[in-house]
Formats: C-alpha cells, structure tokens, sequence
C-alpha cells in the first residue's frame, strides 16, 4: 500500500474522511443524501464525474435519457413517485440550457430536485469559452436556489445545503454548477447533513391563535368548501385531510396537482375546480361563505376571473410559502404553515357536523354534468372513439395504486376528469408550466422510482412527438411503461380554442402523424393501434398483460372538445357546459 | 394608487443576491428609483435600501416574494413619513454664477449645505437630506450655472433594525443550541 493511500484510510477510519477528487466527493454527497438512481447527459465539462460513475455503479443507478430536457423531467417524475429529491446531470453550455424547461416546470409544481450542470475550469468563467454559458444567471428566476463551485473542498457542504434548500418548505428546484477543475481537484472528504440556514426560514413556528380563529370561523359557516392542493400531498396530509373532512362534513373539491389528495368515490368528494374542473364545485364557489384552500396558490386556471370569485366566501388560506398567500386572492385569514401540521392541531377544535343540504346542491349540479357532459364522453355508443372512454377503460381495468402520468392538453384534462383516482394513485403532470413534451420521460422516471407499481402514461400525439426520443430510453432500459397514445391529429386544446374564440380558423393544429405502431417497432417496443369501441378493451387488455414497455394508439375523435370549461375572463360560476 | 416606499433588506453578503432581488421587481415592471448597499450593524450582514414607486397591494406582493429568497433575512417596507432617512447630493455650480448675491451664505445657513471645494471655474457644494430638501436647493442652483448633479441613494433607520439585532440573535442561539445536540447525538 502506498504511503498515501495508507494515510487515506487511516484517516477514514478516524475522521469518517478520506482524499478523493471533487467528482467522487459529488457522488459521496449524494450517497450521504440517500440518493441511488441519476438521470442524465455526460458532455466534456462533466467528463470526470462520469468517469467516477463507473467506480460507483453498485451504488449509484445512473440512466441516460435521449435529451437533458427528457433527463430532467424524468428526474422530476421520479421524485414525485418515490417522495425523495431528485437528481439530473448535464454538462456545460447547451447541457445546461437544455435543462431549462425541465426546471422551470419542476419548480412552478414545487418538486425538489437537485439539478448538477458541470461548468468550464474557473478560469475560463466569464470569457465566452467553448460550451461556456452562464446558466447561474439563466436559471435564477426558475430555481429556489442555485451556486457555482469553484473549489473541491466546497462541494460536501454546497450539495448539503442544496438538498436542504430542495426538500424542506415549500419544495422545489435547486442548481449547483461545478467547474472542472473542482471536480477533478482533491479534497478532504467528510459530510455533514445540512438542517440550518440563518436567513432561510422554510416552516413557521405555529401559531395556535390562528388555528383557533380558523375553527370558529369553520364551525359557523354554513357552507363551507374544502379546496385540496399538491401541498397536501407535498405534507404527507392525505389521512389528516380525510379526517378533517369527516369529521367538519365539509365537501372536498381538489386542484389538478391536489387530485389525488382525496378519494374520488368518497361521499364528501365535489370533483377538480378549474377551467376544466367539474360543474359543481366550480358554480358552488360562488356560492360558498366559507372556503378553506389549504396547500394550493389560487392559479388563474382555478379561479377564473379574480373579480367574480367566491363573492360571498370567507377565505382561509393554509399555505406554507407566504408569498403565495394574498398573491390572488385577499384572504381573510392566513395561516402560514404546513398543511399536516395545521390540520393536526385544527382537527379536535372543530365540531362534528354533515352538512346535507349543502353536499345535496354538488349532487344536484353533479348530475346535470354526468348528463350533459360525462355521459355523452365516456360512453357515447357510436360514432368515433372519445378520449374520455378510452381513459375510462383504462381506469377501470387498472389497479388503484397505479401511477398515472400525462402530457399537457386535452388528453391532460380528460384524465384528470374521467380517470377515477384514488389516494393510492399518483398523477404525474405538468401542472403549472404546462409543458408539452412531458410525458414521455417523466412516464419513465416514474417507472424507475414507481417501485413495482404499474405506470400508464396518456400522451397527444403532438406531445408525444416534442421527446419522442426518450423511446431510446425506454428501450435501453426496458422501462415497463404503458403508453396510450390519444390520437386525434390535432394540437387539440389550441384547436379547441381556436373553435371556439378564434372562429374555427385551425392556424398551424392540423398534425400529418407518423405511424406510431411502425416507430415503436423501430425501438422494439409492442404496440398496437385501435379505432374502433370493440377493440378498445382487448387492446387495453393485451397492453396492460404485456411484459415490459407496450404503446396503445387509440385515434379518437377529430374535433372534440373539452367541456365544461370557464371560459377566459368568465366567472367559475358561468361555466360553459356545451358547446355548438 | 402608487407611492413611494422605502424597501430595507437583511441579506446574507452572497455573490448574486442583488440579481435575485431585481429579477422580482422586474417581472412586476417596477423600476427602482434608487439604492444602496452597506455592511449593517450584524456582522456578515449586508443592509440593502431601495426606492420604488409602486401601489400599497404590489409592495406587499413583492417583499413577501423576496423574503422568500433563501439569501434574505428579512424584509421591512415604510412608507418614507414612517422612517428616518437621508441622500446625500454633490452639487457642481460655477463659481461666477454663485459668487453674485448673497447665494453662498444662503447655502450654508440656510440649507446647512457644505462648500466641498472652490476653483475660479467651480465650486462643489454637498448638501444631505431628504428628497425633497435636496430637490429644493436643486432648485435654488440650477439658476446659478448648474454644471453637475449627482445624489446618492437612502440610507434608512427604522425601529426595526433593533428588532433585526435581536432576532439574528436568537436565531444563532437557536443555532448554536441545535449544534450542541448534533453534538450530543452523534
């Protein structure tokens, strides 16, 4: 043994350190962090942190998508399904930029991931130099936190502090940029988790007078409405929401990235709010005098026109980053805090109640949608196949615990609409940012992360077509994801609104497609084609008992639209039920 | 209805946190009238007091968002009738244009301004003060053959820059106490 080497593992033995170079320290620190699976790109920059990968192949799972935008929504993904924070790697100049609306979208839906972009040796930042690019500057207003690395020895106590910052408070996306020469550089290594930043504050201690304000308040009201968002399974609340409204009997309506923080069989569900969400909860808004938003930002897409919403309402906003609270909407009173804790200690300070006459108004509404608008969708026994009934037979054929993810769209909203969730499932979905192009590698890092559970992914054919490239992936893995390709030709929700407020002029939404069947066997997947009702369920069938990756094209509908809808500027009381 | 106010802010001293900063008022569209950067009375921490115009709703909005940077301590916004502040102004006149009259006793007694520097061509002339005292002997020497202005942006005390103190100190207390029991536990 050499004299250093030997002096390397004595200290180990001492100190719990050891001489590596800053490309193992990275790795160390992310083992330390709990981390084993990457998703990534390698490129010059980062050369010496793949090289290292190699030596910790046991230990750290890295996958290589097609493209770093697929590696980063994969990683986010990922972390949705597993609960842990995700990592990405992708090297300088355009591996870096490449990454940019993978953040972005990362960081509109609050999910910590720990982005790693290599950077030029320090003493070329700053001049222009080869795949150099600034991606500290460009990716500041899109991550919760970002830093540069210029020196081995920071990188232990930066990779600390970045997975702190990631994965307390209000989630989200952080982004170290390591030069070169730090990775390649020795250093000292030793690791200490990070549990403190004096001028980062991520939970308020809480505050028990508010707690007891809002009980009173929620014991009078008469009509109160319960709006469930992504904080609530962000906090780990499901059961403690369950609980509350149980016990309260105050109805549940639920946010596209809240909806599987309650059952959708359950008694006290009012269905999604929103553009797209269902009728009763939209219209009964307006009519509630109490509303309690706990772990959601009151998004345009919810509330339509701010002006004439919830007139008549009383607003509680649990909400753990205070920059969200009042952002919207005025509220009437705050509670700055984690959604789990505040339930908790607001749980035995309120009154056991039903409210019958109250929930008798979703149903009334309820089933005027189911008339007009479910029924007509998910079972509409002739002409052509509609999104609605393809994700309803998939629904019903899967289990509960199945993951579901989707690309951005009309397939987007008619999943959310027509795919009965339960708290055991989990919807993957690009929420805040609404970024085509997302379904396809987030499918396959939910797949990675989703631990023996099934993974259904519903993708546009546009959509599809933004990462088509991540099938390699898939392919190169054998990543077990179900892919139902809803197929109408058509950039179908531009088309909608160009339908309808646009008069009918289809500018640049016609799509010439591929032969999607064709393309998966070119990646040596199986798939298969439907249009017709009858075949839906046997290809379905085929597709779910298939061993591996499967894509189902199911062609649907041209020109359908997605009803109801708030139309832009309307109130979420005049919801526009049908059209034509 | 849009007025001014005075933004003070408690940040860690970290590379890029006057870009984080801006970036939010940016996107609001709200320009910054002036600002100043200092070390405070905490060591390591830097004091940050800027100037916009803006409504009382967007103001909140804004300091709620940039307290929320990891970097910042703490946030406080005034309104400038709620804080003690002053600007310091240089003022460039020509020294043929002053020396007429009385200007020159005017400008100490009465504006309690201060002769800096006298040529045969110019004299400097430095007055701080508030916006308004420094706009009003603006006034009073542009006549006189003004060749440059130039003014500083605020520096501020408020009350709450003593509760700052003391909540940087139990938060290091809080610190140091979490330290001893990693201590402890490890």
């Amino acid at each position: 043994m050499k004299e250093s080497e030997k002096k390397a593992g004595s200290s180990q033995q001492r100190n719990h350190s050891a001489i590596v170079t800053g490309a193992e320290a990275l790795l160390l620190s992310l083992i330390e962090e709990g981390v084993d699976t990457i998703f990534g790109y390698p490129g010059g920059a980062i050369m010496p942190v793949y090289d290292k990968l190699l030596d910790y192949g046991d230990r750290l799972n890295h996958i290589l998508a097609r493209h770093e935008q697929g590696a980063a929504h994969a990683a986010q993904a990922y972390a949705m399904v597993t609960g842990k924070t995700g990592v990405c790697f992708a090297t300088s100049g355009p591996g870096a930029t490449n990454l940019i609306t993978g953040i972005a979208n990362a960081f509109l839906d609050s999910i910590p991931l720990v982005f790693i972009t290599a950077q030029v040796t320090s003493g070329l930042i700053g001049t222009d130099a080869f795949q150099e690019t600034d991606i500290l500057g460009i990716s500041m207003p899109v991550t919760k936190w970002n830093a540069q690395v210029k020196k081995a020895d920071e990188i232990p106590a930066i990779i600390a502090r970045a997975f702190y910052i990631a994965g307390s408070g209000r989630p989200g996306p952080v982004l170290v940029d390591i030069a070169k020469d730090a990775q390649v550089d020795s250093l000292d290594f030793s690791y200490r988790k990070c549990t403190y930043i004096r001028s980062y504050n991520p939970v308020n201690a809480l505050n028990m007078r508010d707690i007891r304000s809002a009980a009173v308040l929620i014991n009078h009201a008469e009509k109160p409405l319960i709006l469930a968002g992504h904080g609530i399974i962000l906090s780990d609340a499901v059961k403690e929401l369950k609980a509350f409204a149980e016990k309260t009997g105050i109805p549940v309506a639920v946010t596209l990235l809240g909806i599987t923080a309650f059952d959708h069989s359950h008694r006290l569900f009012a269905g999604m709010v929103g553009m797209h969400g269902n009728y009763a909860p939209n219209v009964l808004t307006n009519s509630a005098d109490l509303i309690i938003a706990i772990g959601m930002r009151f998004d345009d897409r919810v509330t339509g026109n701010l002006k004439k919403y919830a007139p008549d309402a009383r607003v509680i906003h649990i909400e753990i980053d205070k920059a969200e609270i009042n952002k919207n909407v005025r509220v009437d009173l705050e509670i700055n805090n984690d959604a789990r804790e505040v339930l908790t200690s607001l749980l035995p300070l309120v009154s056991e109640k039903t409210m019958e006459a109250w929930i008798r108004e979703f149903r009334i509404l309820d089933r005027i949608e189911d008339e007009k608008v479910i029924r007509p969708e998910t079972t509409p026994g002739k002409d052509e196949l509609r999104m609605g009934e393809v994700v309803k037979t998939v629904s019903q054929m899967t289990t509960d615990n199945t993951i579901v993810v989707t690309d951005v769209g009309q397939h987007q909203m008619a999943v959310a609409r027509y795919f009965s969730f339960t708290e055991k499932n989990s919807l993957v979905t690009s929420g805040g940012m609404g970024t085509m192009g997302f379904g396809l590698p987030a499918a396959l890092g939910a797949a990675t992360g989703s631990a023996g559970r099934n993974v259904v992914a519903f993708i546009g054919d546009g959509g599809m077509q933004m990462t088509l490239q991540e099938l390699g992936t898939i392919m190169q893995y054998r990543i077990p994801v179900k892919i139902v390709i809803l197929n109408n030709s058509f950039l179908g929700m531009v088309r909608q609104w160009q339908e309808m407020f646009f008069n009918k002029r289809y500018a640049s939404t016609e799509m010439v497609n591929p032969d999607f069947v064709k393309l998966a066997s070119a990646y040596g997947i199986k798939a298969l084609a439907v249009s017709d009702r009858e075949e839906l369920r046997p290809a379905v069938k085929t597709m779910l008992e298939t061993e591996g990756p499967f894509i189902l094209e199911a062609k649907v509908s041209k020109e359908a639209n997605i009803l109801p809808m708030v139309e832009p500027g309307a109130s979420v009381a005049d919801v526009t039920l049908t059209y034509k | 209805m849009r007025q001014e106010y005075t933004i003070s802010l408690f940040t860690e001293n970290n590379i890029g946190i006057l870009s984080r900063i801006t970036l939010i008022l940016t996107r609001r569209q709200i320009n910054i009238e002036s600002i100043t950067a200092s070390e405070s009375a905490v060591s390591g921490v830097q004091m940050l007091t800027m100037v916009v115009r803006t409504t009382p709703d967007m103001v909140d909005k804004v300091a709620r968002q940039i307290e929320k940077l990891v970097d910042v301590i703490k946030v406080f916004v005034h309104t400038s009738s709620e804080i003690i502040y002053q600007e310091i102004a240089l003022y460039k006149v020509t020294t043929k244009g002053l020396m007429s009259g009385s200007m020159i006793g005017d400008i100490v007694r009465k504006y309690h301004a201060k002769i800096l520097e006298v040529t045969p061509e110019y004299i400097v002339v430095e007055k701080s003060g508030t916006r308004p005292e420094i706009s009003e002997l603006l006034s009073v020497l542009e006549p006189c053959g003004l060749l440059q202005f130039v003014s500083s942006g605020r520096v501020a005390v408020t009350r709450q820059v003593k509760e700052l103190n003391a909540y940087l100190k139990e938060m290091d207390e809080a610190e140091r106490i979490r330290r001893q029991e990693l201590e402890i536990y490890n």
